[in-house]
């Protein structure tokens, strides 16, 4: 019996590459608090769940959107501090998640072939 | 995955927090400062941001990076106090000092220092992320 490596891994591996895709995003984000006329943008988990869930695979082919700002701000600068740490830092722990599966299927598959 | 990216903006963020307080700390050095005229009086220095987008290879989205694209002077005008004993004074006695506003200033350094903060956050962050992949299946 061959073990597929992707099969067995799950999805673990592309919701890891999407959450660092979007810590990049959120990253330019926070850089960008203070710059006039800077609009923030995001990457909607949704879109690329729908994806995989739809059997076309998963090519990284993400889409960033502009976020519609819960206030306006005189500058037209649409990123808000508050909400910006807490999406970064939250999706920095939902990484954290990813990759703890990801630990959990490779020792799983390591004892199999340990057979211990 | 691109974490070089996230040291990049982060770091950009850093380098223009760090040019917006050179220039606080030199407005406030030169708060008080009088002028022989008011054309050679120091003016404050006010950083200008922008954002840049790095071009990234084909299917990656671009990070936004941020860069002060120019330092301008504030065209507030210049504080002219009426000290006719003074050296500098003009004919009416009145002196021109620099037009630096010591509150803005002020208010403008804590931003910049919690800016700063922010990214440094930022980039620790994406360390203990990158660090947690690469010790993935060690236990």
């Amino acid at each position: 019996m061959a073990i597929n490596l992707d099969a067995a891994l799950g999805i673990h591996p592309q919701t890891l590459d999407f959450r660092v895709e979007r810590s990049k995003m959120l990253a330019g984000n926070l850089a960008n608090a203070e710059t006039p006329g800077y609009k923030a943008r995001d990457l909607d988990f949704k879109t690329v769940m729908t994806q995989i869930n739809a059997g076309m695979g998963h090519d990284r082919s993400y889409q960033a959107a502009y976020r519609v700002p819960y206030q306006t701000s005189g500058d037209q600068n649409t990123v808000e501090l508050g909400k910006e740490q807490a999406r970064y830092s939250r999706n920095a722990m939902d990484y954290q998640t990813s990759l703890t599966f990801l630990n959990m299927k490779i020792s799983g598959l390591k004892s199999a072939i340990e057979g211990q | 995955m691109s974490f070089g990216e996230i040291y990049d903006i982060a770091g950009a963020g850093m380098h223009a927090q760090t040019i917006r307080l050179n220039t606080v700390a030199s407005n406030l050095a030169n708060a008080g400062a009088a002028a022989e005229t008011p054309e050679t009086a120091f003016r404050a220095l006010k950083p200008v941001f922008s954002t840049i987008y790095k071009q990234t290879q084909e299917g990656q989205l671009s990070g936004a990076h941020v860069e002060v694209s120019a330092i301008v002077e504030a065209d507030a005008p210049l504080d002219m106090r009426y000290e006719p004993n003074h050296p500098y004074a003009d004919e009416q006695g009145y002196v021109a000092y620099s037009n630096v506003n010591t509150v803005d200033e002020m208010a403008d350094m804590m931003a910049a220092s919690r800016s700063f903060e922010t990214n440094v956050e930022v980039m620790n962050r994406a360390r203990s992320m990158q660090q947690g992949l690469l010790q993935l299946g060690s236990n």
